[in-house]
């Protein structure tokens, strides 16, 4: 009996077009847009300025405070200017257009493909150097890494949970990485078991990759204190509670953090990128990106430099399609619906999706039914239904007596429906009402 | 015998309700003090919250307590009201100016091309939460009317041909509402004027004047004309756009003749005798001419204006 | 092609699930006990189903159209399922007009004052069938003879009539049908109720397409074997077997087809195990202390009411929650 999370869940098409697809490498296009805005947190601070010439990996924006990251150049060029840029966010933000030149590397970065397994930094070296590099959860969160890393005085982690879920439909992103980086990700899981100081690291794998879990069962094999744990199939694993609940079946309580069950989660991208920013010292300014739909001709998973804008990889894959109805960034789930094919890809882009026309355009929404499909399917155990009825009629009190800031927004609740509702979007707008609510509160 | 045990009984019973009844009244009475009542009687009734407290009971209570009324005012009662309350509580009405919700977005279907399709619910806050919106402007009115949801006076309505909320004045009652509920800050509460008079910067675009006239013909480009043609510094340019400080505008109109995009409205004047365009509306009527031409998006700002002032001239003549 | 991209939030797939499939899953659950109704009442069933139906989709339309002033929604199969629930809890001898009454009565007063699909209190059918009930206890109380030989019998309002089960056991009777005919449904009753084998299958083919949760309707059932099956213990001349309980009247229809109505049955599991035991324990008070012999009906009407109530206060079990 495979394990998984006990509350609720769904099971959506999987339609993971581009799985079995090798990593293929883009060329930096022409222009880079880098926003400076591509983690949870303060905005970064920019250190360059209009014609500053800068290489693969130059630092271009400071941290803008504790929960904030670096921003490093993915080419060599110079920066055309600094400016308002629409991102993956729907709204203008300040980021960095850099006129690419050539492809010129910082020296400190090494660029060879051999494994380097030794590591001899303390824990707070390392956590240091992934600060400097600007990784960030890499899942779609885009929490910085370095914060995780630190838990708050009297909290203690006795397991590291490395998140290969990767439970949205259509995107194989990580599972790609593995099937191609799987030592130097078993590396980086090491490297991060030092630095948070555990000496127990499990890898959840959900059941519909078993070329992955077999891959890296085998390679694990030769690491001490990293698992690999099949789960079964079942969205939204990836959620980071609903992954330690399978995991450990330890529930992390309402309003708490990870570190209260003593467990640390950290995306299988991010723990790649940690290998290169320890081991290679190069900091995070290219990832793997899913490029697919249904209508796309070849749906890929490239490597991709960020700030690259999303239609070059789309061309890479075989055109935008005739009836292109929605490009989202990321998964079908969770992902956003972008307004323009121009949006550059950041750190937390793990895919482009397009949906045709048909695919698009949502269904008239009908009374509820009080069907409790939602109820049934909710993965925190919440009642979807009364939290739109409490957010429509603005009843903020029993909005959070019920609980409306533990939502995950995940979206079964929506996708599950009979009704068409609108659920999340509701909801969405409750829980941040509420979250204010509190804050005002607490201050 | 059996019908004279039943009313025996139950009147019995009835008189130890009674009693009951009247024990726990004075028992458990709740002092309250009774000029609260009496203010409350004279408040509309509307619980709307224009005044700031919670409902018409929160106010008498707050009105009672208060050793002035200098700060109080229902918005939707106005000065009668007020009037009222100082003579229950025999204090001094405060006078206020009467105010009116204003909508600060002209970018009306014609003058805001569409860059993509929402389909999401018909909702200010959950699209703004979204994206910046389905035009080339994050800044300016959505037009899914949360604001006509949060009016309890029926006194804002979105206009179906320009895609805007239009405040209907007479009922307006200036709770704010409407101000409150638009996650855009679009609507702003507004001296009412002498005679409904009223001038205003009718755009909220902070783009740089380029971008903003690209995304909207009739947004405020942030020129900074306005600002130097008003003789009482009224006016304020701040992050590309104007604001014009209703306290100190005295109604003179010069700014409305220099502005290139007819973004600075003027409401309710007697139409001109000379020069400019007359009335704000026919303002918002030329700017879909001046991009039928095709005018090539001016890159600086100083050819944006004779541009636009041409234009104009055109219609007029 | 820029111009015409959607944007709207997440999420940007849906199941596919909607209100009119559910329904329309119910109605084929249904056809298992509406084969064996037209094998043992033959054309009265039919006569008697098809006038439900109609009236109710007909009532619902010019309901919709004409005093709600909206579009009609007839299409999503609810108001065909009242109508066939509503048949299935008369008599298949019942006079064509009774029918119109009490399809008046499910789709006008049952659901379409509050507000229609969705908005409803009580389970519409079951308000059909108690008004009419009430009103025409004779014609609602008379059954059709049944006879295993017969198949598809051209008998309607002219059929020979007889009595039922639990109106036997009410009287004191003796003699009853085996177990084998209870569970075939050689028996008489309204038409929808007498198979429990039937009822089972639908039962069966709902929870495959995952249409509702088996709490509901176990929970009924148990609730009631366990509460007569105790009074049987404790006096079995007076008290009939619970076997005859389960399977007779209308408990197996009424515990899987309409205490199961999504809209008027709570939303937690929790909730829906104490809803179900409210209505198996008044079922069984009913029956065997009450006037009338048939208690389901009053049961899950007086339940339905407690469901605003259960769902204000049964909530779900919440993530991290002990």
């Amino acid at each position: 009996m495979l394990r998984t999370f006990r509350i609720g869940g769904i099971h959506p098409p999987e339609n993971k077009l581009s799985a079995g697809k090798k990593i293929t490498a883009l060329a930096a296009p022409k222009q880079v847009i880098i926003p400076l805005s591509q983690h949870i947190g303060a905005p970064a601070q920019a250190v360059v300025k209009k014609g500053d010439l800068v290489k693969v990996g130059t630092l271009l924006a400071k941290a803008g405070g504790f929960v904030s990251a670096n921003i490093h150049s993915s080419v060599s060029g110079k920066v055309n200017k600094i400016d308002n840029a629409l991102d993956a966010s729907g709204y203008k933000r300040p980021a960095v257009f850099i006129d690419v030149e050539g492809d010129d590397w910082e020296e400190s970065i090494d660029r060879s493909e051999t494994l380097v397994k030794e590591c001899t930094l303390s824990s707070k070296e390392i956590i240091d150097k992934i600060a400097a590099a600007g990784i960030v959860g890499m899942g779609g969160a885009t929490f910085p890494t370095q914060v995780k890393l630190l838990p708050p005085p009297g909290n203690k982690a006795d397991i590291l949970i490395i998140n290969a879920v990767e439970c949205e439909p259509y995107l194989t992103a990580d599972h790609s990485l593995m099937m191609e980086k799987g030592e130097e990700i078993l590396v980086g899981v090491s490297i991060l078991m030092k630095a948070a100081n555990v000496n127990k690291a499990v890898i959840g794998i959900e059941n519909n990759k078993p070329d992955a879990i077999a891959h890296m069962t085998k390679l694990a094999a030769s690491y001490q204190g990293i698992e690999v744990m099949p789960l079964k199939v079942k969205y939204p694993q990836g959620g980071e509670k609903q992954l330690i609940d399978a995991v450990t079946s330890r529930q992390v309580k309402s309003g708490a953090l990870p570190i209260s069950v003593g467990a640390i989660v950290q995306n299988v991208g991010t723990v790649f990128a940690v290998y290169q920013a320890v081991q290679k010292n190069k900091p995070l300014f290219e990832r793997v990106v899913t490029v697919t739909g249904k209508a796309v001709a070849n749906p890929s998973n490239f490597l991709v430099r960020i700030g690259t804008p999303i239609n070059v990889l789309i061309e890479a894959a075989g055109g935008i399609p005739e009836n292109t109805g929605k490009i989202i960034g990321g998964g079908p789930m969770m992902g956003k619906a972008l307004i323009s094919p121009e949006v550059p890809v950041g750190k937390g882009s793990s895919g482009v999706l397009l949906l045709t026309k048909e695919e698009s355009v949502r269904k008239p929404m009908h009374d509820c039914i009080r069907c409790a499909k939602c109820v049934n399917v909710c993965p925190m155990g919440l009642n979807p239904a009364f939290l739109m009825r409490s957010t429509v009629y603005k009843n903020w009190e029993m909005a959070e007596a019920d609980h409306i800031q533990d939502c995950i927004e995940c979206g079964s609740c929506s996708f599950t429906c009979p009704a068409n509702r609108p659920l999340l979007d509701q909801i969405r707008v409750g829980k941040s009402k509420v979250m204010g609510i509190i804050r005002s509160r607490k201050s | 015998m059996m019908i004279l045990i039943a009313i025996i009984s139950l009147g019995v019973i009835g008189i130890i309700g009674a009693l009951l009844l009247y024990w726990a009244s004075k028992k458990f009475e709740v002092h309250e003090d009774p000029r609260i009542g009496q203010v409350q009687s004279v408040l509309p009734g509307a619980n709307c919250g224009g005044c700031g407290y919670p409902g018409c009971a929160g106010f008498a209570g707050a009105c009672v307590k208060a050793d002035s009324l200098e700060g109080m005012l229902c918005p939707v009662g106005g000065a009668p009201v007020m009037a009222k309350i100082a003579t229950i509580l025999g204090k001094e009405a405060a006078a206020a100016e009467p105010k009116v919700a204003v909508v600060r977005c002209n970018g009306t279907c014609q003058a805001r091309p569409k860059t993509n399709k929402y389909d999401g619910v018909k909702s200010c806050a959950i699209a703004s939460a979204l994206y910046g919106g389905e035009t080339g402007c994050t800044f300016g009115c959505l037009g899914y009317g949360d604001c006509v949801k949060a009016c309890n006076f029926d006194a804002i309505h979105i206009n179906p041909e320009t895609g805007l909320p239009e405040v209907d004045e007479d009922k307006c009652t200036a709770c704010g509402a409407c101000a409150k509920a638009c996650p855009k800050n679009v609507i702003e509460l507004r001296k009412k004027g002498p005679k409904s008079r009223r001038i205003f910067v009718s755009c909220v675009n902070k783009d740089k004047g380029a971008v903003a006239r690209k995304a909207c013909a009739n947004a405020c480009i942030g020129c900074g004309k306005c600002a130097k043609e008003c003789p009482f510094e009224a006016i304020t340019v701040e992050n590309n756009v104007a604001y014009i400080d209703y306290t100190k505008c005295r109604m003179c109109r010069k700014c409305v003749a220099v502005c290139p995009t007819g973004a600075i409205h003027e409401l309710n004047f007697p139409p001109r005798k000379e020069a400019a365009p007359a009335a704000p509306k026919s303002a918002a009527d030329v700017q879909p001419v001046a991009s039928a031409t095709k005018a090539p998006v001016a890159e600086t700002k100083n050819e944006v204006v004779p541009q636009a002032t041409e234009v104009k001239e055109e219609t007029k003549k | 092609m820029e111009n015409s991209l959607y944007v709207s939030p997440s999420p940007h797939i849906h199941s596919g699930d909607s209100i009119s499939k559910n329904m329309y899953g119910v109605l084929i659950a249904l056809i298992p006990a509406f084969l064996v109704s037209l094998y043992y009442f033959g054309l009265g069933a039919l006569i008697v189903t098809l006038i439900s139906v109609v009236s109710c989709v007909l009532f619902e339309y010019l309901i919709q159209k004409f005093l709600m002033k909206k579009e009609p929604t007839i299409c999503d199969g609810s108001a065909i399922l009242t109508g066939v629930l509503l048949a299935f809890n008369l008599p298949s001898n019942l006079p064509f007009w009774i029918i119109m009454i009490g399809a008046l009565a499910a789709i006008g007063i049952g659901k379409m004052t509050f507000g229609g699909l969705g908005n409803n209190i009580f389970n519409p059918a079951l308000v059909g069938r108690v008004f009419l009930l009430i009103s025409f206890p004779a014609q609602m109380t008379t059954w059709p003879l049944v006879d295993a030989t017969s198949a598809f019998p051209l008998t309607y309002t002219d059929a020979q009539t007889g009595a039922t089960v639990l109106s036997l056991l009410n009287e004191g009777v003796a003699e009853l049908p085996s177990h084998m005919d209870l569970l075939a449904g050689c028996r008489g009753g309204s038409l929808g109720e007498v198979s429990a084998i039937a009822l089972l299958l639908g039962f069966a083919y709902m929870l495959w397409k995952k249409i509702i949760t088996w709490h509901v309707p176990v929970t009924i059932i148990v609730t009631v074997f366990a509460f007569t099956g105790i009074m049987h213990l404790v006096n079995p001349a007076e008290y009939a077997s619970p076997f005859i309980h389960v399977l007779s009247g209308g408990l197996m229809l009424g515990a899987i087809f309409m205490a199961t109505d999504y809209v008027t049955s709570p939303m937690t599991k929790k909730g829906q195990i104490l809803y179900a035991v409210g209505i198996g324990l008044l079922t069984a008070i009913i029956r065997l202390f009450g006037s009338y012999p048939e208690g389901m009906s009053f049961a899950i009407l007086i339940m339905n009411a407690l469901t605003p109530l259960i769902n204000a206060y049964v909530k779900p079990k919440h993530f991290g929650e002990k």
